[in-house]
């Protein structure tokens, strides 16, 4: 089941990081990804982190679903 | 951002479903999208999409729900490796209650076998650490979301020299259904919603060969409510346009080659294999198994049972249903025979199963 | 008392069970003299109709984030009281004990269950005590059976639910079974997850007082969650209810531990809320006597009662779609309660 979860990376040693969502807090694995630093947003599953989520990604697609929505437009 | 409420914004829905709308509404023809992954099945029942969209949009279920396309036969493994003295089966928590030919995890838990269900693959290793004398079991269901975890775990049992850690592994990989799926003429299957978290791992440039081949055009959809109903959006345009290209539409997590560590750490432990689907048959190369510096990790080599004789219940269409060929109330067991009680197939029992999201959110 | 353990002794009716009885038992838990304890609890005759409840609490672990097995115990009797519209009269405890459970563990779990029949002001008025071997308990079950008075002549029952009815709920949801499953072993979540065990007689006195005959069917959604509880109304009463996603009050919390592991708050355990179906016209008195309740404070309407399709119960999801809701299959927690 892909229960990917997204959370926050709050303290990182070796390669386990202490995560958390609205302030429930796990340990994930980062053996799957690298360059991950505190604050940063992942994807957790199963108890490992499985990618980063990419902010500004997320605001671009956000921002573009609001404006089209304003101007009445087809969203792209 | 906390990458969840914001994508389930109403105004932000209602815009979308406007913009399906709009897109579909002089096209002539039903258009059939299909979602292989449990997790769209869920979100789309959870959210009651269906409804919302228009009439000729259908969105139909695939082999999306590892433990429903997982044979029968392997429950009953399971199962006998549960019999055996001083072992512990760890398991995620869905495959307790699928029923096998004759009992179930559950039942043997009852019986006085000793059954523990963990959230992560992690855990299972703690649990062998901890119990030395006692051979622990992980149950290696699954597609490319969670193998790279079991690969991570297995590493970590390694780097522990434990002994006493095993994998029961029936470990599949998309996109080969997709293309058996693709190919089989009695399905009509316009568009794929191509499943989240397995995209972030393989990453979306691995469906090319399925577009390439098939025609059938492939949008990578987020989870979320707007990451639906935006790849439907998507999938309605390419098929209204006359169009078949991989999209990618959850790119604040998929990345066009995936995540390339994970895709080495799955390959480091394991190798690619055929696979029986229920429902499907053998697919070629559609699973994997531990590559042989890691077979002693593997329980089916080490920890050799007898198996019982596969049996399948009579009447049961989870295999028609896994093919998104028919709903779940077009099954006669459905409802009445079957529940999530005592359901008597895989796709009633898993969480994530289609007849079972039928029977829970349908309206 | 010289062990610091519960000995199969303290079981077996003879000294060592009469000093376990009298120097802890009973002080902590009714403080009733030696003299006047007697093989049954006599009760003064009452006006009115009785109601009499039972439960049995196996909770895993006994002890978890803002409360215990005790405390549970009591609130669970007083809310099923409670929610029959009954004034809570009197409480038994039924006390199996594990061979070697720790005396202060004990000690503690009793001290909580006085506080909070204190709270909810009912008296503990008769007991047993039973010692199991090793392994064949797990620490500590109790039985808490519950008698209470139905002073009024209204019919408030689960059968009662009629259409334009509102639907209210004194605040958030899934917050019991969350705390519990937070603390087992094997799932590790770090987080400020607390029970919501809370005796609600007072609010439900309040709710009686005020509404009257508007009042039509009081439940507290425990094991199965409020989804379970209110699909059985449903069925009872044969009427249709249709809930509202965003009116759902959520501990963000238990929403982030919900996504982790999988599972939907609507279906987790609660041991501290009531349900409410209140005729239209008083729905926002309702919630303002719910608000002003110290186990009110987060009350919200979420749903309402149709007489279109019988026996359902539907959503309403954040983005305008619907869902069915049905009974909880199978085993989502176990030893919640």
């Amino acid at each position: 089941m892909c229960l990917g979860v997204p959370m926050q990376v709050k303290t990182i040693e070796n390669e386990m990081a202490v995560c958390e969502i609205d302030g429930v807090q796990r340990e994930a694995s980062l053996m799957m990804i690298d360059n991950v630093r505190v604050g940063d947003y992942v994807l957790i599953h199963a108890g490992f982190a499985i990618e980063k989520i990419d902010a500004e990604e997320a605001q671009l697609t956000l921002k573009a679903l609001r404006e089209a929505l304003d101007m009445g437009l087809v969203p792209e | 951002m906390k990458y969840q409420a914001e994508f389930r914004d109403p105004q932000l829905a209602e815009g979308l479903l406007k913009a399906i709308a709009a897109t579909s509404c002089d096209y002539p023809k039903n258009i059939t999208l299909m979602e292989v992954c449990g997790t769209h099945t869920t979100a789309i029942y959870q959210h009651g999409i269906r409804a919302l969209l228009p009439e000729k949009i259908r969105l139909i279920s695939g082999p999306g729900c590892p433990v429903c396309v997982t044979p029968v036969t392997y429950v009953d493994h399971a199962v006998a490796l549960a019999q055996r003295p001083e072992t512990i089966i760890a398991t995620f928590g869905d495959m307790v209650r699928v029923p096998g030919s004759s009992s179930s995890l559950l039942h043997e838990q009852a019986r006085g076998a000793t059954i523990k269900i963990v959230y992560s693959p992690l855990d299972a290793v703690t649990i062998a650490e901890k119990n030395p004398d006692t051979d622990v079991v992980f149950l290696g269901v699954g597609f490319e979301t969670t193998t790279p975890t079991i690969a991570g775990a297995i590493l970590t049992a390694a780097r522990k020299n434990l002994d006493n850690f095993y994998v029961l592994c029936s470990h599949k990989t998309m996109p080969g259904p997709m293309a058996a799926l693709a190919g089989d003429p009695e399905l009509q299957v316009d568009g794929y919603l191509c499943p989240a978290h397995v995209s972030a791992i393989i990453g979306a440039n691995a469906y090319q060969p399925l577009v390439d081949a098939y025609r059938v055009p492939c949008v990578v959809t987020g989870f979320e409510p707007l990451d639906v109903l935006q790849g439907v959006l998507m999938l309605a345009r390419q098929v209204i346009n006359g169009e078949a290209r991989v999209e990618n539409q959850y790119n604040r997590v998929v990345k066009a080659a995936g995540n390339r560590k994970a895709q080495k750490l799955l390959k480091q432990v394991f190798e690619p294999c055929d696979a029986d689907w229920r429902g499907i048959g053998n697919i070629p190369d559609s699973g994997l198994r531990l590559r042989s510096d890691y077979v002693r990790f593997d329980a089916a080599q080490q920890l050799p049972v007898d198996i019982e004789p596969a049996v399948e219940h009579q009447g049961c269409l989870c295999g028609e249903i896994l093919k998104g060929k028919v709903r779940p109330n077009d099954c006669l067991l459905f409802r009445t025979t079957c529940t999530p009680e005592d359901p008597v197939g895989a796709c009633m029992v898993s969480s994530e199963g289609t007849c079972a999201a039928e029977y829970k959110y349908g309206t | 008392m010289k062990s610091d353990v519960i000995l199969l002794g303290h079981g077996s009716g003879g000294k060592l069970s009469h000093q376990l009885l009298d120097e802890l038992i009973v002080p902590i838990l009714s403080g009733v003299d030696q003299r006047d304890q007697n093989d049954a609890a006599v009760l003064a005759a009452q006006q009115g109709r009785l109601a009499f409840t039972t439960d049995s609490y196996v909770v895993d672990p006994i002890f978890f984030p803002g409360g215990n097995i005790g405390d549970l115990a009591i609130h669970g009797t007083v809310n099923d009281l409670a929610m029959a519209g009954a004034t809570p009269l009197a409480i038994s405890v039924g006390l199996i004990l594990e061979e070697g459970l720790a005396i202060s563990e004990l000690r503690e779990i009793l001290e909580s269950m006085r506080a909070a029949a204190g709270e909810a002001n009912v008296a503990i008025v008769t007991g047993d005590t039973k010692v199991v071997p090793r392994g064949k308990a797990d620490k500590i079950f109790i039985n808490t059976s519950g008698i209470g008075v139905i002073e009024h002549d209204l019919e408030i029952s689960g059968s009662n639910a009629q259409a334009g009815d509102k639907i209210l709920i004194n605040g958030t949801i899934g917050d019991h079974g969350m705390a519990v499953l937070s603390c087992r072993e094997g799932l590790e979540l770090e987080s400020a997850l607390v029970t919501d065990s809370a005796p609600l007689n007072s609010m439900v006195n309040k709710l009686i007082e005020e509404l009257g005959e508007q009042l039509h069917t009081l439940r507290d959604p425990t094991r199965g969650g409020v989804a379970t509880t209110l699909k059985e109304i449903a069925l009872q009463s044969q009427i249709e209810i249709t809930l509202s996603e965003t009116a759902l009050p959520v501990n963000p919390s238990v929403g982030g531990a919900c996504a982790i592991l999988g599972m939907d708050p609507l279906f987790v355990a609660n041991e501290g809320k009531l349900l409410a179906f209140v005729a239209a016209e008083v729905a926002d008195q309702a919630l303002a006597i719910l608000q002003r309740h110290p186990h009110g404070k987060q009350a919200a309407i979420i749903g309402e009662v149709t007489a279109t399709n019988p026996g359902k119960v539907r959503l309403k999801t954040t983005i305008g779609g619907l869902r069915a809701i049905e009974m909880l299959a199978g085993e989502q927690l176990p030893r919640i309660c």
